[in-house]
């Protein structure tokens, strides 16, 4: 907390965003600034509803399937999962399990190519450019890795409610495993370029610190929330597909500042090798989708589905009545409730250290505003 | 009907969190449900706070994370059911709590039990048009401030002018 310089200055009004390159998408902020330090601020969002909650009313359980694909760009598989598996919950259909490795796979590779392009941009935002060339590098292999599996590299359209549209194709294992190989190696040269940075450490420790009771009544989940210290993973707390044959660390830190937000992500890279690793060596022979009727049609009912997703909690709440189209999906998409913890992060610091605390909670924009 | 009569069993660990909502506000739980692995309590709308009061800080409930809330529009009954999800980071256990009311009627706003209500309440507001009492900053969150109509009512069409 920084003290007010002059007595008689006066508060000012100022918009940061939304076409501010920073804010990572269409985000708009109202600063209350008195002087540099933010006194108040507001989160201004909605520039780019699209209504996907109405959408998903008028089309079957298939059609929305790529609509989800545009929740969080970034992350697209994890996306496709929420929402095959709670169709699949509703409709209890049970998954073969070869389908269920190879989605672990998938969307791990995922959460992964996330994490860089967080990385990276966040490096960016912060001043550290060179950061982002590495990391977009690597991203662009997993990239390809998706294109091999499914032809697409961003918006992956990747499953199908019941398994798996095709089988992946000869090669695949080796690619994947060729890439984790090398991963790791990476990995190692992102901290050694950051992690005892002075400018970096200067920029990041100690700011936009929050506590762990707080974050959790404020609904933050995620790497977010476990940077405060609470060990929470969807994946071990409640497990879905394959994750609870698979071995791997929560790793959390302790103040719940940028800094800690940041080293949380890295290790969580390493945590989606091991995953990766051990679903390649486990993965069995068999079918790739259950028998699932042409027309997808659950009883009437309700679920809610959550998944541990990059950016924290992503839950689908689907209300069927019985018809070949859903009467009401709710997304809780975690970086909309995430962002609501901003504000409480940026009170009292100054203006250059908003943007890297909006980074640090890793928003994408258009699962916020759907 | 064998199916049926599984699915009205309650495992006992959820049973647990029915009896001691019952053994404090025994006239608060209109109906319950267990299906598909998931408790869902219908309660009367005067007992929301307290209930959630109850529900967050109890010892072995601890319901101290609110996931999600939603309004679901039934235009033939002409009422609203808002869905609360709520979730427990210290036992892994989910409940979800539903109130149902009147269009047009408003109900109390969970802010000062959950400070994640807070937005969630206005995404409710905006697209449904669900008023709560009681919160700190209630206006639209998606839409523009002049924006007529709730998108997410069911009488909201997907294209074209309202009605």
């Amino acid at each position: 907390m920084r003290k007010t310089y002059l007595e008689h200055t006066k508060e000012i009004i100022m918009n940061m965003g939304p076409q501010h390159p920073s804010t990572h998408g269409v985000l708009r902020i109202k600063l209350w600034l008195d002087g540099e330090t933010v006194v108040k601020s507001e989160p201004m969002i909605g520039y780019l509803h699209r209504g996907i909650e109405k959408l998903a009313e008028y089309r079957t359980y298939t059609q929305f399937m790529p609509i989800t694909d545009r929740l969080d760009y970034v992350a697209a598989a994890s996306n496709n999962l929420a929402w095959v598996q709670a169709v699949e919950k509703l409709m209890e259909i049970e998954v073969p399990r070869r389908a269920d490795f190879i989605r672990v796979i998938i969307t791990e590779l995922m959460r992964i190519a996330n994490h860089l392009v967080w990385l990276g941009t966040q490096a960016n935002d912060i001043g550290a450019v060179t950061v982002l060339l590495y990391c977009f590098r690597e991203r662009e292999e997993i990239l390809d890795i998706f294109e091999m599996f499914c032809g697409a590299r961003l918006t992956l359209n990747a499953f199908r409610i019941g398994g798996l549209a095709h089988d992946i194709p000869v090669g695949f294992k080796e690619k994947v495993k060729n890439f984790i190989e090398r991963f790791p190696k990476y990995i190692d040269d992102y901290e050694r370029l950051l992690s005892e940075n002075r400018i970096w450490l200067k920029r990041t420790k100690n700011v936009g610190i929050i506590n762990a009771e707080e974050a959790i009544n404020l609904g933050l989940s995620g790497p977010s929330l476990r940077a405060s210290g609470v060990k929470w993973d969807i994946r071990k707390s409640n497990p879905y597909a394959v994750y609870d044959e698979l071995e791997f660390d929560i790793p959390t830190g302790e103040v719940g500042d940028v800094y800690d937000r940041y080293k949380v992500r890295i290790e969580e890279m390493r945590q989606s090798i091991r995953i990766i690793k051990q679903a390649l060596e486990q993965m069995p022979n068999g079918e790739i989708r259950a028998k699932v009727p042409r027309i997808i049609k659950p009883p009437p009912g309700e679920i809610y589905h959550s998944i541990e997703a990059p950016k924290g909690e992503l839950g689908f709440y689907i209300v069927s009545d019985g018809s070949t189209m859903p009467y009401r999906v709710k997304i809780r998409a975690p970086s909309f409730v995430n962002l609501q913890a901003l504000s409480k992060m940026i009170e009292g610091h100054l203006v250059a250290d908003i943007v890297a605390i909006i980074g640090s909670i890793d928003i994408v924009l258009g699962e916020i505003d759907r | 009907m064998n199916n049926q009569e599984e699915q009205k069993e309650i495992p006992e660990n959820y049973e647990k969190i029915v009896n001691k909502i019952n053994k404090i506000f025994s006239t608060a739980i209109i109906e319950k449900k267990f299906e598909r692995g998931e408790l869902t309590l219908t309660i009367k709308p005067q007992f929301l706070i307290p209930l959630a009061e109850f529900l967050k800080e109890e010892s072995d409930l601890k319901f101290n994370f609110l996931s999600d809330i939603c309004a679901v529009h039934f235009p033939k009954e002409k009422e609203f059911e808002v869905v609360y999800n709520l979730y427990s980071i210290i036992f892994h256990h989910r409940v979800r709590l539903k109130v149902k009311i009147k269009e047009g009627e408003s109900i109390t706003s969970l802010t000062r039990v959950w400070a994640a209500a807070n937005w969630l309440e206005r995404e409710v507001y905006d697209l449904s048009g669900i008023t709560f009492d009681g919160h700190p900053d209630l206006k639209r969150i998606f839409l523009p401030n002049d924006w007529k109509g709730h998108p997410l009512r069911k009488d909201y069409p997907l294209s074209g002018k309202e009605k």
